[in-house]
C-alpha cells in the first residue's frame, strides 16, 4: 500500500534497512559523525516518547509526534549551516533541538505556552512551527528572495509533509523558486500518511520528487529513514543554493509510525500490519545496527546514551512543567510594536475581570 | 412530519444525540433524501472526520457519495462551486475554523455571487461546514471564530446551531437552501448535551432567530457556544430577581433582527455575546442596528461581552480569552443600573 520504503533505483541511500553500507559513505561523514546523529536521533525519540507521555496524563496539549521521522529532522540540521534559516512545518523537533531551540521550549509551545517560540541563538531568525498547512513555503521562499536581494552566501530551509504538495501554496512558492532561483532547499516529509489519506490518494504523480520538473527546479527523492541520505542531500542542496544555482526540491520517503498527533487514533484507518511492517525500516535502529557491527557501539556506550538522554530530557520536562505562567496581559502585549489605545482599553478591562473573578474566589472560600 | 413526504415510518426513529451526532444525522437524512447529496472534505470517509460528524457514512453511501479530497481548502470550496452549478449538492467539510481561510477567495469571489453575475443562470447551493470557537485546548489556528468576515460576504448564508435539535434541522435546510450556506459547528458544545430528536426530514427555517427563554427585564442575545453561558447567566440573575429574555441568533446573515428588536422594544436593555474579538464582528452589526431602530426603546447603552481583539492565545491562556458568565452577568447589572 504504502510508499515503498525499501531501496528503489532512483533513490538516494546509503545505510539500508538491515543497517548494511550500501555505497561508500559521502565526505564528511565518518564513525564520530554517525556516532553523533545516532545520539541526536535517539535524543529525540526520548523527547518525543515523553512528550506523548505528559499528553496522555493531562500535562500537555495535543502533540505531533515525529516518531520514525527522526532521520529526517537530523539529517537537515546537521547539514545547514549557523547562518541558513529554517522554517519548518510542526514536525521538525529533531531540526530545531540540533538548531537550538532547547528542549524545554519544544514542549511549552505544545503545551500551550508561546514563550515556547522565544528561540535565541543559531535558531533566532528561523521561523515557528507553521500549524497551517503548506503556507511557510512562500515564507521560505521570500526569505530566500530577501537573502538574494541583498546578495548573502545563504540559503534556507523549508519543510513540509506529503499532504501539503496538495496545496496551491506549495506549488506557488516552488514555482518562485524555479523562476527567480532562489537559495532554497525544501524537504517533503512524505510520512505516507495525510492524518487518514494516504499518498496515493494524494496526488497521481508516481513521486513527490517529480514535481520538482514542473516548476524547474532540481528534485530528488531519498531515503528518509536513512540520517545519511538526508544529510548529503541537503547538504549538496544549500551548496548549490549557496552559490546561486537555486533550489532544491527533495522527497524525503519515511513513514509516521505514529498517530497524527495525540488527537488522532490512526487504528481507525489503517492496517497494523502495514505499521508492523514499517517499523522494519526504522531509522534509528538501523543506525545502531551499523555502528554495532562494525564495532564503533558497545552496550557500555548504550547505557551510557540512554542515561544522558534520559537525564536531559527529565530536566527539559522538570523545567517545562515548573515554568511560571505568563503574565495574563502577554496574549495583548505582543499584537503590535507597541500595544494601541484599543487593546490598553482592553487590557485594563481584563485585569478588572481577573480581579473580579480573584474575589468572588476569595469571597466563595471564605463563605465555607 | 405528514407534510413531509420523503419521511417513511421505518425512518421516524427518535435519536438520543449530542450536536456533533445530531450532525451526522441530518447527513445521513440528506444522503438518503436527495441522490445529489455530496460529503467532501478532508478525513470525512475512512475517518468519519477528525470530529466524528461523518462518522459511518462512507460505509453507509460509499466513496462516490462521501469524498475524502487531498489536503486543499481552497479546493474544496472550489470543487464544491463546480458540483453545486451542475446540480449536485455538496456538503463540504473544513476541518478546522483556522484553515478556512485559503477557501475565502473562492467563497467571497464565487460562491456568494455565481448566482448575481450570471443573473441566474447558475447557482451554488453548496454548504461549506466548519467546526469553530475555542475552548476545547486545541492547538494554534485551531480556535478561531471569524463568522463576522463571512457574515460581510455578500450571497452567503452563515448559520450556527446552538444545540443538537437546532444542528439537525438548521443543517437540512441549509442543505436544501438554493444558496451557499457557510455552517460553523460550536465545537466547544459538540458533545455537552443529548437531546431527543426525531428523525422525520423536517428543517428549521434559516431567517429567524430561537427565542430560548422569555423574559421582560433585559435581552441577552448570542449564538453558538456562547448561548452555553448565556443561559447560565440568565438563571444567575433570575436567582438575583432578574428576568433575561434569551435569543439565539443561529442565523447570522441574513440576520433577522425584528426578533431582537421586538425583545429590545419590550426590555429596553441590550447584552451581545460572542466569543469572536471584539471589533467590527456580529456583535457590532447588531449593536449598531439597535442603535438605528430601537433607540428611543433603550433605557441603557447595549453592553457587549465579547472576546480580545488579539489572536486566540495558545491553550495556556486560552481561559483569559473566553467570555464567561460572570462576565455577561456583570454587563447585564451595567445595563441595569443604568438607568
Amino acid at each position: 500500500m504504502f510508499d515503498s520504503l525499501d531501496q528503489v533505483p532512483g533513490k538516494l541511500g546509503f545505510i539500508d534497512a538491515q543497517g548494511n553500507t550500501r555505497q561508500p559513505l559521502p565526505a564528511g561523514v565518518d564513525v564520530a559523525w554517525l556516532q553523533a546523529s545516532y545520539q541526536h536521533m535517539v535524543r529525540i525519540r526520548q523527547l518525543d516518547k515523553k512528550a506523548v507521555a505528559l499528553q496522555r496524563t493531562g500535562q500537555m496539549h495535543t502533540y505531533p509526534p515525529c516518531l520514525g521521522q527522526e532521520a529526517i529532522g537530523t539529517g537537515i540540521g546537521l547539514a545547514m549551516q549557523d547562518d541558513d534559516i529554517l522554517v519548518p512545518y510542526y514536525r521538525d523537533q529533531a531540526t530545531q533541538v540540533l538548531r537550538g531551540v532547547t528542549m524545554q521550549q519544544v514542549l511549552q509551545v505544545w503545551g500551550g505556552d508561546e514563550r515556547g517560540n522565544l528561540f535565541t541563538g543559531v535558531a533566532a531568525r528561523d521561523f515557528p512551527n507553521s500549524v497551517p498547512i503548506g503556507t511557510q513555503m512562500s515564507h521560505a521562499a521570500g526569505i530566500a528572495a530577501a537573502m538574494k536581494s541583498r546578495g548573502v552566501r545563504q540559503a534556507v530551509v523549508a519543510n513540509c509533509g506529503d499532504g501539503a504538495t496538495s496545496r496551491g501554496d506549495v506549488y506557488e512558492a516552488l514555482n518562485l523558486v524555479g523562476v527567480w532561483q532562489l537559495p532554497m532547499v525544501a524537504v517533503v516529509n512524505n510520512n505516507q500518511w495525510a492524518i487518514s489519506v494516504p499518498r496515493s490518494l494524494q496526488t497521481g504523480t508516481r513521486t513527490l520528487a517529480e514535481k520538482a520538473l514542473a516548476v524547474g527546479i532540481e528534485g530528488l527523492q531519498v531515503d528518509g529513514n536513512d540520517v545519511v541520505a538526508v544529510f548529503h542531500a541537503v547538504r549538496t542542496a544549500l551548496a548549490r543554493a549557496r552559490r546561486g544555482k537555486g533550489g532544491t526540491l527533495i522527497e524525503a520517503v519515511s513513514y509516521r509510525l505514529s498517530d497524527h498527533t495525540t488527537a488522532d487514533d490512526a487504528t481507525r484507518y489503517r492496517d497494523a500490519a502495514e505499521v508492523s511492517r514499517a517499523w522494519d525500516y526504522d531509522p534509528v535502529k538501523r543506525l545502531q545496527t551499523w555502528l554495532h557491527a562494525s564495532g564503533h557501539w558497545t552496550p557500555a556506550q548504550e547505557q551510557a546514551l540512554l542515561a544522558t538522554v534520559k537525564k536531559e530530557v527529565d530536566e527539559a520536562v522538570s523545567a517545562y512543567l515548573n515554568e511560571p505562567p505568563q503574565a495574563p496581559d502577554d496574549f495583548i502585549a505582543y499584537v503590535f510594536a507597541e500595544m494601541t489605545p484599543p487593546l490598553l482599553a482592553q487590557r485594563d478591562r481584563l485585569l478588572i475581570r481577573l480581579a473580579r473573578d480573584a474575589a468572588a474566589q476569595g469571597g466563595d472560600s471564605h463563605g465555607q | 412530519m405528514a407534510s413531509n413526504r420523503r419521511a417513511t415510518c421505518k425512518d421516524l426513529q427518535t435519536h438520543d444525540v449530542t450536536l456533533v451526532e445530531a450532525v451526522n444525522l441530518a447527513l445521513r437524512r440528506a444522503l438518503i433524501d436527495d441522490p445529489d447529496v455530496v460529503v467532501l472534505g478532508e478525513d470525512v470517509g475512512t475517518n468519519g472526520g477528525v470530529f466524528r460528524a461523518t462518522l459511518g457514512l462512507r460505509e453507509a453511501f460509499g466513496y462516490k457519495r462521501v469524498i475524502d479530497t487531498p489536503l486543499a481548502e481552497a479546493l474544496i470550496a472550489g470543487i464544491s462551486v463546480g458540483m453545486a452549478s451542475q446540480g449536485l449538492r455538496p456538503v463540504a467539510e473544513i476541518q478546522f475554523m483556522g484553515f478556512i481561510n485559503s477557501a475565502v477567495e473562492q467563497m467571497l469571489c464565487h460562491a456568494g455571487r455565481l448566482r448575481n453575475r450570471t443573473r441566474g443562470r447558475l447557482s451554488c447551493p453548496m454548504v461549506l461546514r466548519a467546526p469553530f470557537g475555542g475552548g476545547i485546548h486545541a492547538p494554534e489556528h485551531h480556535s478561531e471564530s471569524t463568522e463576522a468576515m463571512f457574515a460581510h460576504m455578500p450571497g452567503l448564508r452563515v448559520v450556527i446551531p446552538s444545540s443538537p435539535t437546532r444542528a439537525y434541522g438548521l443543517l437540512l435546510s441549509s442543505i436544501r437552501d438554493p444558496d451557499p450556506v457557510v455552517f460553523l459547528e460550536p465545537k466547544r458544545i459538540y458533545r455537552l448535551v443529548r437531546q431527543q430528536i426525531e428523525d422525520d426530514g423536517q428543517g428549521l427555517p434559516l431567517d429567524t432567530c430561537f427565542t430560548l427563554r422569555q423574559g421582560k427585564d433585559l435581552t441577552l442575545v448570542a449564538w453558538g457556544a456562547m448561548i452555553h453561558e448565556t443561559l447560565l447567566a440568565a438563571r444567575e440573575l433570575a436567582q438575583q430577581g432578574v428576568d433575561a429574555e434569551v435569543i439565539d441568533v443561529a442565523t447570522i446573515s441574513p440576520l433577522d433582527m425584528a426578533t431582537i428588536l421586538r425583545s429590545v422594544e419590550k426590555t429596553g436593555r441590550c447584552v451581545v455575546i460572542q466569543e469572536a474579538a471584539r471589533s467590527f464582528g456580529v456583535g457590532s452589526e447588531i449593536s449598531a442596528r439597535i442603535g438605528e431602530e430601537a433607540l428611543l426603546y433603550l433605557r441603557s447603552p447595549v453592553q457587549r461581552v465579547t472576546g480580545y481583539d488579539t489572536p486566540m492565545p495558545y491553550p495556556s491562556n486560552e481561559s483569559l480569552y473566553m467570555p464567561s458568565t460572570a462576565d455577561i452577568v456583570e454587563a447585564a447589572r451595567a445595563t441595569l443600573e443604568t438607568a
